[in-house]
């Protein structure tokens, strides 16, 4: 994949504070969110809307990706909503008949939303379970129950992406960051590296490439 | 004038008194943070959404445990339910109550499941009628034209 391929990302005017409350030029941020419990939803539509995003809130993986035209009989570009913006999805992890793990899997393999950030939910704080999602290509992983801090981060860096490109600094993500100086890196499945996931931090770059050796000589 | 700010004291204490007793934890602090003139009523819609949840799960887990062959991965499944939710809102004994639950189904323990059914049903209806007395006490000062500040 071209590293230097456009991502278009909402352009957000100099004149927006933190709270994205003073937007009237540009459009709104449009955020995904999946979650199977009804509580959850109504909190975290509560949370971005809070932050002047549109939400658009689903109970299950199914029905997101039938929303951005990623189920498999929808495979023709006519079915996908002429127009459908989703600058961020964020979802449950533990949902029935879908994970949240299996959802990010589907966006990123596909050629329309790879680029878009996923985030994860999750109350069980596991770090193999961190680890994986971060590693499929997940942008942030969030603890529940998920408070307005939390949501606040994620806008922050979407922000910071916006402006800086490819060049992202993750120095803003504190859990990412956290993961990185305590993970215990183990070769676990074959990497999967792709510009969208480059590390910009020296030890994660690292132990990605020590996980590369490790494969190649067995 | 006395009077709401007698009623608003009262609110106060009440309000503080949950959290002290620990039947609530900063979660519901945080959706308190929430709701302001445009979404007046949202802690009592999420909290409502909450009643529903718990009222449902309760069933299907009273059900489950009624079972001739008990189906434990179901239970589990619901108790994980009641977990997220009671923690989303921050009804901390039910969200506690539940995590037992939760290692009774994994260990397959019928007892500790009827126990812990039995533990989460009355922290349930215990945070319950407190919520619904905090929802009524705030009905009642703003009733007498006070405002309900967070």
């Amino acid at each position: 994949m071209d590293s230097n391929s456009v991502v278009s990302w909402p352009r957000l005017p100099e004149n927006m504070d933190s709270f994205g409350l003073t937007q009237e030029h540009s459009e709104e941020v449009h955020v995904l969110a999946v979650d199977d419990s009804l509580v959850d939803r109504k909190v975290i539509e509560r949370l971005l809307k809070i932050l002047a995003c549109k939400v658009t809130a689903v109970d299950s993986g199914l029905r997101a990706l039938q929303l951005l035209g990623l189920l498999d009989e929808q495979k023709m570009p006519s079915e996908t909503i002429v127009g459908l913006k989703v600058d961020l999805i964020i979802t449950d992890y533990c949902m029935p008949e879908m994970t949240g793990y299996d959802l990010l899997k589907k966006i990123k393999e596909s050629s329309t939303f790879k680029e878009t950030p996923v985030v994860i939910m999750s109350s069980e704080n596991v770090m193999p379970r961190i680890d994986r999602c971060l590693e499929e290509g997940a942008e942030d992983f969030i603890v529940k129950p998920v408070k307005l801090s939390d949501v606040k981060r994620l806008k922050d860096y979407m922000t910071t992406r916006e402006v800086k490109g490819e060049s992202q600094d993750r120095e803003g993500n504190n859990y990412k960051r956290k993961l990185i100086d305590t993970s215990d890196v183990s070769p676990s499945s074959p990497p999967c590296i792709s510009s969208s996931t480059l590390p910009s931090s020296p030890s994660l770059v690292d132990s990605t490439i020590r996980r590369l050796k490790m494969t190649s000589t067995e | 004038m006395d009077g709401i700010v007698q009623l608003q004291r009262q609110l106060v204490d009440y309000n503080a008194s949950l959290f002290h007793e620990g039947f609530l934890d900063d979660q519901f602090n945080q959706l308190q943070q929430l709701q302001d003139e445009s979404n007046p009523d949202f802690v009592v819609e999420v909290v409502t959404l909450f009643f529903e949840d718990a009222d449902r799960l309760l069933n299907e887990l009273t059900k489950a445990l009624g079972q001739p062959s008990i189906d434990f991965k179901r239970l589990d499944a619901h108790v994980h339910q009641l977990k997220g939710s009671s923690s989303s809102i921050g009804a901390q004994r039910v969200h506690r109550v539940c995590i037992s639950f939760r290692n009774s189904c994994e260990e397959q323990n019928v007892e500790g499941c009827l126990k812990n059914l039995q533990q989460v049903k009355h922290e349930y209806s215990l945070v319950k009628s407190k919520l619904e007395t905090l929802f009524r006490m705030e009905q009642q000062v703003l009733a007498a034209g006070g405002s309900v500040s967070r």
